[in-house]
């Protein structure tokens, strides 16, 4: 189909790109008054991709929300990667999602079908989670955005926290690298189209399934990894968790494209903050070649989960994941606490 | 020697341009970005195309001299 606008035109910068760096965020959160409540599970104070809350001795509620300007020209796909990307939250929490909100700005001139197809996207993803859209918030506005504020559920006793990994664990990660790499190349007509599609269908995958293949694990800590890139997720899990983390390139699922385009320079300005906010924690041991050293800080749209969990179950865990996620791979391990929070090797 | 202005502009426009420059194949160019995503991802394609770069900084611009 034919597209009328360019959405992706629209956006000064695509998809959880336009992410506020980490460091920022941190200090813009400092210094407010907040409640303490033994019943909050989690707030922010440990940087996790949501927040949980104990109803009762079985049963918490997980509350996140997520958003972003285009990342696609395609409305329908681009409504289907926003709520795909918001419901991961609840699924990076071991939780399953139940109730969303649709968060909305759409510039005054949009038309109307094609509002109604970011709309459409985004009820669609919502049904195959299983989650119910209650209603929403729209307002006008310059730049497109579209999102969910999401409510989903877990048993407190199996709320994985981002901050529980344990030396001896190996880390897992369910979708490949390089997203936020391509999308920049693509901007610039150097991704074919037959990728393209490759990364849509990566981005529309909801962390769904990865969830319901890893429940059946001992998962210490899981996130999921967007904005912050592979490296700045690892390292919230790794200062949460008061150790190690040992990224092995060698064992990195990565698109072979973004390579060639990361050393190309084809990458995005949310990469070159991720590095700036978490490269004082990272030790590169060994020759890691610069464009796979920025595949690591490559901002990533509705990414995979990132899980510990102990070596003895990665084997039987990893081949049941590749059944419904290919590029599903081990990208390290964990140690005690070390010199620094992540070791790139 | 050829100047490329790629002041205001955001990734991955500053490197379309010089990729747009580079193709009349000469031995320097001069590029002139004000941001330091620009001054990256320009450095890195100017490697990838056999340059070597040195970079002079000034109120918050950068001059990337390009040179083979």
């Amino acid at each position: 189909m034919e597209n009328q606008v360019k959405l992706t035109k629209l956006a000064s910068c695509a998809g959880c790109g336009a992410k506020v760096g980490a460091g920022t965020l941190c200090q813009l959160l400092e210094g407010f008054a907040t409640h303490t409540d033994p019943k909050l599970l989690v707030g922010y104070d440990k940087s996790d991709d949501a927040s949980v809350y104990a109803v009762s001795e079985e049963l918490a509620i997980v509350q996140t929300t997520d958003f972003f300007p285009p990342i696609v020209d395609d409305p329908f796909m681009y409504g289907q990667i926003a709520a795909t990307n918001a419901l991961s939250d609840v699924y990076a929490m071991g939780g399953e999602p139940k109730l969303a909100l649709n968060i909305m700005c759409i510039p005054e001139k949009m038309e109307q079908h094609t509002v109604q197809e970011i709309l459409r996207g985004g009820y669609a993803k919502a049904y195959e989670a299983g989650a119910i859209i209650t209603g929403g918030h729209t307002i006008h506005g310059a730049e497109p955005i579209y999102g969910l504020a999401v409510t989903g559920f877990v048993h407190p006793d199996r709320l994985w926290r981002n901050c529980g990994a344990q030396p001896g664990d190996v880390l897992v990660l369910t979708k490949p690298l390089g997203v936020g790499i391509l999308t920049t190349a693509a901007k610039a007509e150097l991704v074919d189209a037959t990728l393209l599609h490759k990364l849509y269908d990566q981005m529309s995958t909801l962390n769904k399934y990865a969830h319901d293949v890893l429940v059946k694990y001992s998962v210490h800590a899981c996130t999921d990894v967007t904005g912050f890139a592979l490296l700045g997720h690892s390292l919230e899990m790794a200062q949460g968790s008061g150790v190690t983390l040992h990224v092995q390139v060698a064992g990195l699922s990565y698109h072979q494209e973004a390579y060639e385009m990361a050393s190309m320079g084809f990458i995005p300005a949310g990469a070159y903050r991720n590095r700036e906010f978490a490269e004082a924690h990272v030790k590169v041991v060994g020759d890691v070649p610069l464009p796979l050293q920025d595949i690591c800080y490559d901002p990533q749209t509705s990414g995979g989960l990132l899980c510990a969990l102990p070596e003895a179950e990665a084997a039987a865990c990893l081949a049941e994941l590749q059944k419904i996620a290919p590029a599903a791979s081990i990208i390290g391990y964990v140690t005690e606490q070390l010199d620094a929070e992540i070791y790139l090797e | 020697m050829k100047i490329i202005d790629a002041r205001g502009l955001s990734c991955p426009e500053p490197v379309i341009l010089t990729r747009q420059a580079l193709a009349s194949g000469e031995a320097a160019y001069q590029v002139i970005v004000d941001n330091n995503t620009s001054k990256e991802n320009v450095t890195r394609y100017a490697h990838h195309q056999g340059y070597e770069v040195t970079i002079s900084e000034q109120d918050g611009e950068y001059t990337l001299s390009l040179r083979k």
